[in-house]
């Protein structure tokens, strides 16, 4: 067999275009995703943070956000814990009377930039984007603002601009990805004075932690915050006392978010398929069996029609028969009588006869 | 049939008009305000909620309570069972009007809703189980649409564009049976990325099967509770095939919901035995979970068993009503009780009055427009003019 040049290439073009429609989505997809080799991530020691919100400051002005009502001087906003909002990507939260910690702790939060975000997983016009170089971005020209993003999140990163009434967005941290990709330092891990913030490859970050982990001996927990939790994240966490001190969910387990709802979308094509034949089946089943109801019946019906005609037929005939007899012994019984009567008769007229012979002996 | 000037001659104030039609007003000056001000203004939304009463009530009860369209067709054209034929027509028309409101009070809650087709249209995000409500949702609504149409084109008296239709009953009807096991189940499973937000004792592994199995008992309650309400105030547009089989589909459907429910029952147990959440039925979630499982799942289940047994009309249909009710309860728990269970009183979610104000205007919708089509199609009767299909 012989395959011409022609058809050869027509074949690669067919395969091309086939590997470009049904490329699989990078992000969101539900094979295990150990992270991009090379991508980036960013080691946030609180053992190191004092709370200056610097990082805060900087992450305003990079990022364009509106300027807050209270400085980020101000440290008395972080007497009550905040969260992410629609106007600060980052906040820094102050831990009073930790259990262990000599002085009040801070911990940073952003978004983490997992390695296979539910963000990314959970939108359904895949508006979210896990770069290669460690970022999950965001492009609000396709978001619908159902705002599933944000219940999925374990981590209560997005945050949305319900005050918009025309063009809310989703709002969260972009890893500074327009600055990584410019080859600049995200905005807060520039700015940090206490160098609480290390940014690196990921797999560097993970050496670093553990470097430290040895360096000083019971200063760390063992345990690197974001190496497996939710399938791991790019933003890591290291602490000396544990997470859940920090207000750190540590119930969030080891499974990346993709591998929760895929059982689910597996029953897609099974219900799909198999439903259709089923019921079409059950209505074949269904009808067949009104069918051999109704031929039955009918069946019934006409058994007992024949049966009917037939008793019919029968009695008739016996009628018929009952009223021949009864005709034959009628026109039997005419006849026996009009003999009786015609002996009778002569009989009588015998009688008559021999009286008148009589009579005319006596006189002579 | 009463003649025409006679509904002309009714007084205009009674008092479903006059009450449907100030919250028709309110849900007009709420929407004003919505599509003005943004999501802030007339909702108690945040950050941490972003879901409310919109999406807890409008879309998930609002679509389990519109199952009566496929649990009845199924059980008509593909069960074969025709004793039920004249409950279809009524469980389609408020199936197409329960889709058609929940994808109107959709519009309401996502941030762009003139972007709603974009899923379709521009990207979609395929690996997400909100793809799967939506693709399905859309579809099916078109799939009830075609399904209603031949008693709006009995009334328009369009006779080929009905017979076309209803050549299409058996394969529309598989459809929507196919298309409603694939949201009914996945509404369920949209909270299964949310492991660590959703109460362990709602939260399960089975939660799509949950949603599914209990979407038919709502369908089968849905039909005898409307049906009791249509007896009620449209008795005299129902003909005799209607009123004939009125109470066979009570005990039919109740006698189907008894054992639905309790398959329910037995599924929702082995749930908590799979997740292993029995040390949980201790707390005060349990409890609340407890008057779920036994007060709305088991009770309703002998309620309609003992209604059936001993033919009692009156008990099956309060308890549908029951049964109903039990759904709401249901969805509320996943949608917005349970969820967000680890976050301190002072997050929570309490709808603002202009959410409540649009549920119910979306609910009056509904019903003012169920009114108007039951007096003018032949939805209660069958059309003198055409064959049943």
């Amino acid at each position: 067999m012989s395959i011409s040049r022609r058809k050869f290439l027509g074949w690669l073009g067919a395969a091309g275009a086939g590997a470009a429609v049904g490329r699989p989505a990078q992000a969101a997809g539900t094979a295990r995703f150990p992270g991009h080799p090379e991508a980036f991530g960013v080691l946030f020691d609180v053992t190191r943070c004092i709370g200056c919100r610097k990082c805060e400051e900087a992450c305003q002005k990079v990022n364009g956000l509106p300027a807050p009502e209270r400085p980020f001087s101000d440290l008395t906003v972080m007497d009550r814990k905040r969260r992410t909002d629609s106007r600060n990507y980052t906040v820094v939260n102050r831990y009073d009377h930790v259990p262990g910690a000599r002085g009040p702790l801070y911990r940073k939060l952003q978004c983490n930039h997992c390695l296979e975000p539910a963000c990314a997983s959970a939108c359904f016009v895949a508006a979210f984007h896990k770069n290669s170089n460690g970022s999950v971005t965001y492009d609000e020209s396709v978001c619908v603002g159902c705002r599933y993003c944000m219940i999925a999140c374990p981590f209560e990163i997005p945050t949305y601009e319900y005050d918009k009434a025309f063009t809310p967005r989703v709002m969260k941290c972009t890893f500074c990805h327009p600055r990584l990709v410019e080859g600049l330092l995200p905005g807060c891990v520039e700015i940090c004075p206490a160098e609480a913030l290390t940014f690196g490859r990921r797999r560097d970050l993970l050496r670093i932690a553990r470097e430290r982990f040895e360096k000083f001996p019971g200063r760390y927990r063992d345990h690197i915050y974001g190496e497996t939790e939710m399938g791991g994240t790019a933003w890591l966490t290291i602490s000396g006392v544990p997470f859940r001190e920090l207000g750190m969910r540590e119930d969030l387990g080891t499974v990346a978010a993709p591998e929760l709802t895929k059982g689910a979308l597996s029953v897609v094509p099974i219900v799909a398929g198999l439903w259709p034949v089923l019921l079409t089946g059950i209505y074949a089943i269904s009808q067949r069996r009104d069918k051999i109801a109704r031929e039955e019946s009918s069946a019934a019906v006409a058994a007992a029609v024949a049966q009917a005609q037939a008793e019919a037929k029968a009695k008739l005939a016996e009628a018929m028969a009952k009223a021949e007899k009864e005709k034959r012994a009628a026109v039997e019984k005419e006849v026996k009588k009009a003999l009786e009567d015609a002996a009778k008769a002569k009989a009588q007229e015998g009688a008559a006869a021999a009286a008148a012979a009589e009579a005319e002996k006596k006189p002579s | 049939m009463p003649a025409p000037k006679f509904t002309l001659q009714k007084p205009a104030l009674t008092p479903f008009n006059v009450v449907a039609g100030i919250i028709l007003a309110v849900g007009l000056y709420v929407t004003v305000i919505r599509f003005t001000q943004g999501l802030a203004a007339t909702t108690n939304l945040s950050d941490y909620n972003p879901w409310g009463i919109w999406i807890g009530f409008d879309l998930l009860v609002g679509v389990a309570l519109a199952a009566g369209g496929y649990v009845t067709s199924a059980a008509c054209y593909i069960f074969g069972l025709k004793r039920f034929h004249s409950a279809v027509r009524p469980a389609i028309l408020t199936g197409f009007l329960g889709y058609a409101l929940v994808v109107l009070a959709l519009h309401y809650d996502v941030g762009r809703p003139w972007r709603l087709p974009y899923p379709f249209i521009v990207q979609s995000g395929t690996t997400s189980l909100l793809f799967e409500v939506a693709a399905c949702v859309a579809l099916y609504l078109t799939v009830l649409f075609i399904e209603f149409s031949p008693a709006a084109l009995e009334w328009l008296g369009l006779k080929r564009a009905r017979r076309i239709v209803v050549r299409l009953t058996l394969v529309l009807t598989i459809f929507g049976v196919v298309l409603s096991t694939l949201h009914q189940s996945s509404l369920g499973a949209l909270f299964l990325i949310a492991p660590s937000k959703l109460h362990p004792l709602w939260y399960s592994p089975y939660i799509a099967l949950f949603f599914f199995v209990s979407s038919v008992v709502a369908g089968l309650s849905m039909v005898i509770f409307e049906s009791t309400l249509a007896h009620r105030y449209f008795h005299d547009k129902m003909d005799d095939e209607h009123l004939r089989q009125a109470d066979g589909v009570a005990l039919g459907f109740g006698k189907a919901a008894a054992w639905v429910l309790a398959g329910y029952f037995v599924m929702k147990v082995i749930g908590i035995a799979q997740t292993d959440a029995w040390s949980y039925l201790a707390t005060g979630y349990g409890a609340w979970f407890l008057v779920e499982l036994l007060g709305f799942i088991l009770l309703p289940c002998y309620a309609f068993a003992i209604g059936v047994r001993d033919k009692n009309l009156k008990v099956i249909r309060w308890t549908a009503a029951w049964s109903v009710l039990g759904i709401v309860v249901n969805r509320f728990n996943v949608g917005l009780i349970a969820f967000n269970y680890h976050l301190p009183s002072s997050e929570r979610y309490f709808p603002h009055w202009m959410e409540i104000a649009i549920s119910l205007f979306v609910v009056t919708i509904g019903v003012v427009a169920y009114k108007f089509i039951v007096t003018h199609m032949p939805i209660l009767y069958s059309h003198p003019d055409y064959d049943a299909h």
